[in-house]
């Protein structure tokens, strides 16, 4: 006699509290607060704030808490959120050359107008466990240098403009598409491979950036410069006739410079790769400036060469993580119709082949 | 703006417009049914079941077109009022409303492309009556045949299936009740 | 209705049916495209849902789209009413819709469904809302995007028949057991979702309306009511329906698509409906399987749970 399993409702309610016990860990320790997630775990955070399209670290932080830690889970949880959020309006775009930068660096000059501004960053850190911050001791505060407030500071590509040795972008007051709003139509322009890889995966972006510079695309970029900072959005109000400061948002801005051959009708200048991502995301906007560069070999007369990172189709359509680890797990339901289907075919094939080849068939042990 | 244009909208739009939307549907995918519909009051010349399909279907993404009579003032300001949709010419539009006369020539609408046949007009023509009788439907919707007056000759809507998978669909609308005539139907006079 | 209790909706804490009113429209809008054009994948702007990519949310938002207060709901997976993935969307919607929920297919106004259809026939005003992972028929042959849709439009698919035929040359059929691919009206190749091919021929002429979402993949597309639906194939190869040659052995059906269980690890097996409320159906009418209890209800009928 044979009964089929049932229960699935009770099964999800049991494993969902099983879940929240498992978040909370060891109750004697004492529970992160969402302010320490934010102030503590900022890069976490801004990764959160960056693939989930949403500029809000209380929320990032909560959503960090809410998955344990996953990140990706976390950006789901913002970009579920973040679709049920009635949309007001438009902000003007954000000047990035107004930025107030904590961070400013180029590769590409020793020293330039603005200087170089190392800021808070990980590079020439030794990369040794600092058993101190096991210890809980108390972190030493950085030296305040006079008249060294975050100030605004020219674009270094401005300066190789000036002279004609960089690609003009051609200005355009157009609105860019939103991949949010509407389905995505392939060939995609700039604006909207830009907006994908704003929000695509880190870890996709960087290593298709990665292959580029081992020659699956090459497009030997410099870091003409790389800023961090405090942009203002403003917001036009019809009504009252001027823009309204709405809010500060950190950003993270880097623009390569590529080398350019030139072709048939260009002189040989440099090129350019672009990277915006919200928060401090130094890692994904340099790759996401390389993968930009690379997508953009038809505008530019240079050959495909079959890399995956030139490959516009390729990329947009996989570098979603939250569409990516979806359809990934979801090979973790049940496809009991589809394999049965399947089972049948492969018995029926096996059993068929077998007679051709004069084999005795394997009964089935069941039948 | 008219005081008018405030009014006439979805009671409770979540609710209305799925109730509409569903009445919409079944329309559409039973060519030769009339269905009946609720909850709209615009001002005239806009029937109810016109205003209905224009609370249920269109918004500030959704390019419509005024034919005619239908092309005034009250009806301008409910629209852009109640729905945000934008008012063109028929070349651009996603939705055009009118009696049939006024939306002639029906070259003037977008029948979509090759690859995006989706990206075709919908028509809303305003009737003074619908009936199941007329002209002889079939195809994709309809079990054996169906009827359904029509505004002109079955050739008109013959040629327009005979683009498919382009081509125009149409909502026909008499009061509170609309009928739906997808580019997919074949028409034939008896 | 019986197993699932009626949870209090949250409809103050979100819109009816959980979509804002603007995307229900642009998604209506696409659904309506889609009826016009049997078998066109519609694109449209797919919403990020509350789920993950590839467990229903075209299927969610299609169901959320055509939802009304009145409607009676139907959830299945794998053709089970009970499986966790049914059993999530349909207390999703209990809880965004505040709709009344049922097993009973001939009771569901809006069935929606993961790879099968509902032995028992559909009737007219009922809507069939499949979950769709890859809406391209064509894609495995071609993965891109900009060539599919050229071939669609050329209506060029000499590359499926191309494939079809090479399945016969090597294994003297057609080796596509599921997510058979159909042609609509004879125009649109398209993509029936993961449903075994037996389920095929129930999608043509079928008098419910028939609607397919693919969220991740941002397509919606349709068959209205009374379409003719066929199974691509040759004419010294015809389609055939197939399944498992058995009788379900609980209600004794020999005519319904079956799930293999195994028994225990002596190879025993059994076969038994994949559609659980046909099979209960069948056998609170009487129907026994030779591997069936003697009477539902029974005490030791708990014990395997
Ligand atoms: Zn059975």
């Amino acid at each position: 006699m044979y009964v089929a399993v049932k229960g699935g409702e009770r099964a999800i309610e049991n494993a969902h509290a099983w879940l929240a016990e498992e978040r909370r860990g060891d109750p004697s320790v004492p529970e992160l607060a969402l302010d320490q997630i934010r102030e503590q775990l900022k890069l976490a955070v801004n990764r959160v704030m960056a693939e989930g399209s949403l500029y809000d670290p209380d929320l990032a932080a909560l959503a960090i808490k809410q998955s344990r830690g996953d990140l990706i889970e976390s950006i789901f949880l913002m970009r579920a959120y973040r679709t049920t959020l009635p949309r007001f309006g438009v902000s003007r775009p954000v000047d990035t050359a107004a930025m107030a930068c904590i961070r400013r660096i180029s590769a590409t000059f020793k020293d330039l107008p603005g200087g170089q501004i190392l800021g808070p960053t990980f590079d020439y850190t030794h990369r040794l466990l600092d058993f101190a911050l096991a210890a809980e001791g108390e972190a030493p505060r950085a030296p305040i240098t006079e008249g060294a407030e975050p100030a605004a500071v020219p674009h270094v590509t401005e300066f190789l403009n000036r002279d004609g040795l960089i690609q003009e972008e051609p200005h355009s007051d157009e609105t860019p598409g939103d991949l949010t709003r509407n389905p995505l139509e392939l060939p995609a322009n700039r604006p909207l491979r830009l907006q994908a890889l704003a929000r695509g995966d880190e870890g996709f972006v960087l290593s298709l950036a990665y292959s580029t510079q081992r020659g699956y695309g090459r497009t030997h970029a410099f870091v003409g410069e790389l800023r961090i900072g405090l942009v203002a959005v403003e917001y036009d109000v019809p009504e009252l006739g001027f823009a309204i400061h709405l809010a500060d948002i950190e950003l993270t801005e880097c623009e390569t410079v590529n080398q350019f051959k030139g072709s048939r009708s260009e002189p040989p200048q440099f090129t350019r790769g672009y990277g915006l991502v919200l928060g401090q995301s130094e890692r994904k906007s340099i790759s996401m400036s390389l993968v930009d560069r690379a997508l953009r070999w038809r505008e530019l007369g240079e050959d495909y060469i079959g890399a995956p990172a030139q490959d516009e189709e390729f990329v947009l359509s996989h570098c979603d993580n939250i569409q990516a680890t979806g359809f990934l797990e979801h090979i973790k339901l049940p496809h009991y119709v589809d394999f049965q289907a399947e089972l049948e075919l492969v018995r029926r094939l096996r059993a068929e082949a077998l007679e051709l080849t004069g084999a005795p068939a394997m009964k089935e042990a069941a039948e | 703006m008219n005081a008018t244009a405030l009014q006439g909208g979805f009671a409770t739009p979540a609710h209305d417009s799925a109730r509409a939307f569903r009445a919409t549907l079944d329309a559409l995918a039973r060519p030769g049914t009339i269905q009946t519909v609720a909850g709209a009051q615009p001002p005239a010349p806009l029937s109810v079941a016109a205003g209905v399909l224009i609370l249920t279907l269109t918004d500030g993404t959704t390019p419509v077109h005024l034919a005619g009579a239908w092309d005034c003032a009250d009806v301008r300001d409910w629209i852009t009022f109640q729905t945000g949709a934008p008012l063109v010419g028929p070349a651009d539009a996603a939705f055009a409303v009118g009696a049939w006369n006024d939306l002639a020539p029906l070259d003037r609408f977008a029948i979509g492309t090759p690859d995006y046949p989706d990206r075709s007009a919908t028509l809303i023509v305003e009737c003074d009556a619908l009936q199941a009788q007329g002209a002889q439907l079939t195809g994709s919707g309809i079990k054996d045949s169906a009827r359904l007056s029509l505004p002109d000759a079955a050739r008109v809507f013959a040629a327009n299936h005979a683009l498919f998978p382009l081509g125009l669909d149409f909502f026909f609308t008499a009061g509170d009740r609309l009928a739906g005539l997808p580019r997919s139907t074949k028409v034939e006079d008896n | 209705m019986t197993a699932i209790a009626q949870t209090p909706t949250e409809t103050d804490a979100y819109n009816f049916a959980y979509l804002d009113e603007q995307t229900k429209r642009m998604i209506r809008r696409a659904i309506l495209k889609g009826v016009a054009i049997p078998g066109y994948q519609v694109p449209f702007a797919s919403r990020e849902m509350p789920m993950p990519y590839g467990w229903g949310t075209g299927g969610v938002q299609v169901t959320a789209a055509c939802l009304v207060p009145e409607d009676r709901l139907k959830v299945i997976d794998q053709g089970a009413d009970d499986t966790t993935n049914a059993v999530s969307i349909r207390r999703f919607f209990q809880r965004t819709a505040g709709v009344a929920v049922t097993e009973n297919t001939p009771e569901a106004t809006v069935i929606q469904t993961r790879h099968r259809i509902p032995e028992t026939p559909l009737t007219e005003g009922q809507i069939l809302v499949y979950q769709v992972p890859i809406p391209e028929p064509l894609r495995f042959l071609e993965p891109r995007e900009t060539e599919t849709r050229r071939m669609h439009a050329l209506e060029d698919y000499g590359l499926m028949h191309v494939k079809l035929y090479e399945d016969i040359a090597r294994h003297g059929q057609i080796a596509t057991s599921y997510d058979y691919p159909v042609k609509v009206e004879g125009r649109y190749v398209m993509d029936p979702s993961p449903i075994p091919k037996f389920d095929n021929p129930k999608m043509s002429d079928n008098a419910a309306i028939q609607l397919f979402g693919a969220g991740r993949e941002q397509r919606i597309y349709a068959l209205p009511p009374y379409t003719k639906v066929v199974s691509l194939d040759f004419e010294d190869h015809p389609f055939v329906a197939s399944k498992a040659d058995h009788p379900c052995g609980l209600c004794g059906s020999t005519d319904s698509y079956l799930d293999e269980v195994i028994m225990d690890d002596q190879g025993g097996r059994m076969f038994v409906c994949s559609d659980t409320n046909y099979c209960s159906t069948r056998r609170e009418a009487g129907h026994i399987g030779a591997m069936a209890a003697p009477a539902p209800a029974q005490p030791q009928e708990r014990r395997a749970e």
